[in-house]
């Protein structure tokens, strides 16, 4: 389910998020997954609920944290593996690793793993989408670091200057590494960052899947019909450390308790409680939508260990068009 | 014959742009004062009336930002232009440049490409000072992925930067400002020359000279006079940075014996240090002297034009140079006539007779 609209196609593409990733973790200590992995494990919820409001050829663009972004704008999960192994068949040929999954097919056009750095392209493409008068909207990612670089204000400038279809989606995690918000920003309402370019921003609880994707739909359609771009400021929580398959609570930086409340608020939790009080899911059904979704996973890592790895001759290769 | 068609290199990149925009409606062309009454020293001239602010953008002060719009629409098929000022002002969109552009051919396996092309110009003269004259082609020229380009001939500038254009990868265009100035016969109409490597400018069989931009200038001027002492300088237009093809000039070395190379950039570190590596690795049995290199010494660029005295390679240390690398008859006659008109003009400005053609 690529693109799922209802709260059981959102909770099942967040469950196989939150599956993926703790089969990356899993295995990591392999040391077969040779490259940097950040997890997107606690953040499911802004990904699926944006990628809930787009189209196809709606274009994403993301961070080093991309897995989340990938799979709920409908990655292919086999190549996405076999990039993080380092095989051929991976979505960058083995040439980009897990901070640079991107998908043609799916809309994903890249991940880019500087901070900020995917602000002003979301902008250019918005750009074209403008210069060809298509109603697709240019989405990026981005995190509270990116708020400290400049080119976020280039952009958000940029953006509104031209009032194109862009969308600006701030997953609001409270650290930048392992450095907190409080240490590296003063206090204020982070949608006041979108007044200063005269541009709308609605801030949301980005573990609330639905709550998200009333606000993505919102802004994505006030995009598409002209209205220009958005700022959405989503609250959420990083569960494992910032690179790296482990919890990391215990290193002084935040502490357990704060990491308990967060996970008190779980995106796929909060999901199934709507769910089972609706009467449209109880544990059976997970449960097989659980194994359903392992034996896909199992397949993809099976291939990606299977695939054969890019021909070192290659190395080379597609540095020009 | 025709009539030569005498314009300016600046004129010959305009004429260049509205050609590519009047072929090609993805073309488009942003930047910093692109609308303004200066037009970017004319290059920009009378664009915004012919093809409106869609497609020529005025931009904000935002180097970074406005590069990675410009990437975003090039990935999506748009075919940007951008215009920078000064080379200077580029360096605060390097991260875009050198992360974004550079990169997303070779890490999509070739799927997205960046047809992007980045003007940037090189400020000389009237006390522009430390931040405002930097040739930095070297700095592009290390990463692959990007082309680089420093064009010097009318001719070529116009059909070079078609090619940019044309060209589905980022592509560097550094313009020396002094250059701009320089004159030569011009085809009217759309034609594109090739981004594939140096060329001989003036053929010769005792040194070679590879030379850029406006050292190129300097160093027709330095054979002419040389030539007038008995020795045939090959001149050399280092013309494509990046692809290097270093054929041209090894083959040149191998007939000449002897090397020098004078650039607009840093000495240390410069384009004449990866001619000289390559022709030395690919060469050194035909080097019948050390290679020599002229470019900037190691310090900014002074605003005061006392301080300038030796700051910038001439035709005066070319011929000096050269004198060194062959065995010279007597070049004092011919050397004291161009020492005697070069004195007649201020350093500062350029050589009014440096208008070619070439």
């Amino acid at each position: 389910m690529s693109k799922p609209a209802t709260l059981p196609e959102m909770f099942r593409a967040m469950l196989r998020i939150r599956l993926i990733e703790e089969a990356i973790a899993a295995r990591y200590a392999e040391h077969e997954m040779r490259c940097p992995v950040h997890l997107s494990i606690g953040q499911e919820a802004t990904a699926v609920g944006v990628c809930a409001a787009l189209r196809r050829d709606d274009q994403v663009v993301s961070t080093h944290r991309c897995h989340a972004h990938y799979l709920a704008k409908g990655g292919d999960l086999r190549a996405m593996m076999a990039e993080i192994y380092g095989k051929a068949a991976g979505c960058c040929g083995g040439r980009g690793g897990s901070m640079h999954l991107n998908d043609d097919a799916a809309g994903m056009l890249l991940s880019l793993p500087i901070v900020a750095s995917s602000m002003p392209i979301a902008v250019g493409v918005a750009l074209a989408f403008a210069q060809e008068k298509r109603d697709a909207v240019a989405v990026t990612f981005i995190g509270d670091g990116s708020i400290e670089e400049g080119v976020f204000h280039e952009s958000m400038n940029l953006a509104a200057l031209k009032q194109l279809p862009a969308l600006f989606v701030l997953e609001n995690n409270l650290y930048s590494c392992y450095t907190a918000l409080g240490d590296r920003q003063p206090v204020r309402p982070l949608t006041d960052l979108a007044r200063a370019y005269a541009m709308p921003a609605e801030h949301g609880d980005g573990n609330d899947v639905q709550a998200v994707q009333a606000l993505a739909t919102r802004a994505t359609a006030r995009a598409r019909s002209g209205g220009g771009p958005s700022l959405l400021v989503l609250d959420t929580y990083r569960w494992r450390e910032h690179c790296g398959p482990n919890y990391d609570n215990d290193i002084g930086y935040r502490s357990e308790a704060e990491f308990q409340s967060w996970a008190g608020r779980c995106p796929l939790a909060r999901a199934r409680r709507e769910l089972t009080a609706a009467g449209a899911l109880d544990p059976a059904a997970e449960a097989a939508m659980t194994a359903a979704l392992t034996r896909e996973i199992d397949d993809a890592f099976a291939f990606a260990k299977a695939a054969p790895f890019p021909d070192p001759d290659s190395a080379g290769d597609h540095l020009y068009a | 014959m025709p009539e030569p068609r005498i314009i300016s290199v600046a004129e010959a990149i305009r004429e260049a742009t509205d050609l590519a925009m009047e072929r090609d409606s993805r073309v488009f062309v942003m930047g910093e004062g692109v609308t303004d009454p200066k037009a970017v020293f004319g290059t920009t001239a009378g664009l915004i009336e012919r093809y409106g602010p869609e497609r020529v953008l005025e931009m904000p002060i935002a180097e970074n930002g406005f590069t990675g719009m410009a990437i975003g629409a090039a990935i999506m098929g748009r075919r940007p232009i951008i215009i920078h000022q000064r080379v200077d002002f580029a360096l605060l969109s390097l991260e875009q440049l050198f992360n974004n552009a550079a990169k997303i051919c070779y890490v999509t396996a070739g799927r997205h490409r960046v047809p992007l092309v980045v003007r940037m110009i090189v400020g000389r003269g009237w006390g522009q000072g430390p931040a405002h004259s930097q040739s930095l082609e070297a700095l592009f020229a290390q990463v692959p992925g990007l082309k680089v380009i420093m064009p010097t001939t009318a001719r070529e500038a116009k059909g070079q930067l078609l090619a940019a254009i044309e060209d589905d990868n980022p592509v560097i265009f550094i313009e020396h400002r002094w250059v701009h100035y320089a004159t030569g016969d011009v085809p009217a109409g759309y034609y594109t020359t090739p981004i594939d490597g140096p060329r001989v400018v003036r053929p010769g069989r005792d040194v070679t000279i590879v030379a850029t931009s406006y050292m190129l200038l300097e160093a027709l001027r330095a054979a002419e006079t040389l030539a007038a002492a008995g020795i045939e300088a090959e001149v050399i237009d280092m013309a494509v940075l990046r692809p290097f093809a270093p054929e041209a000039i090894v083959a040149s070395v191998r007939r000449t014996g002897r090397l020098l190379c004078v650039d607009t950039g840093f000495r240390s570190y410069g384009v004449g240090a990866e001619v000289v590596a390559t022709v030395t690795e690919q060469a050194l049995d035909a080097l019948r002297r050390p290679p020599r290199r002229l470019g900037l010494p190691e310090h900014p660029t002074p605003s005061s034009r006392a301080l300038l005295g030796d700051f910038y390679p001439t035709a005066m240390s070319i011929i000096d140079a050269v004198a060194e690398l062959v065995e010279a008859g007597d070049l004092s006659g011919p050397r004291q006539a161009l020492e005697t008109e070069l004195a007649r003009v201020p350093k500062d400005v350029p050589h009014p007779t440096f208008r070619g053609p070439f």
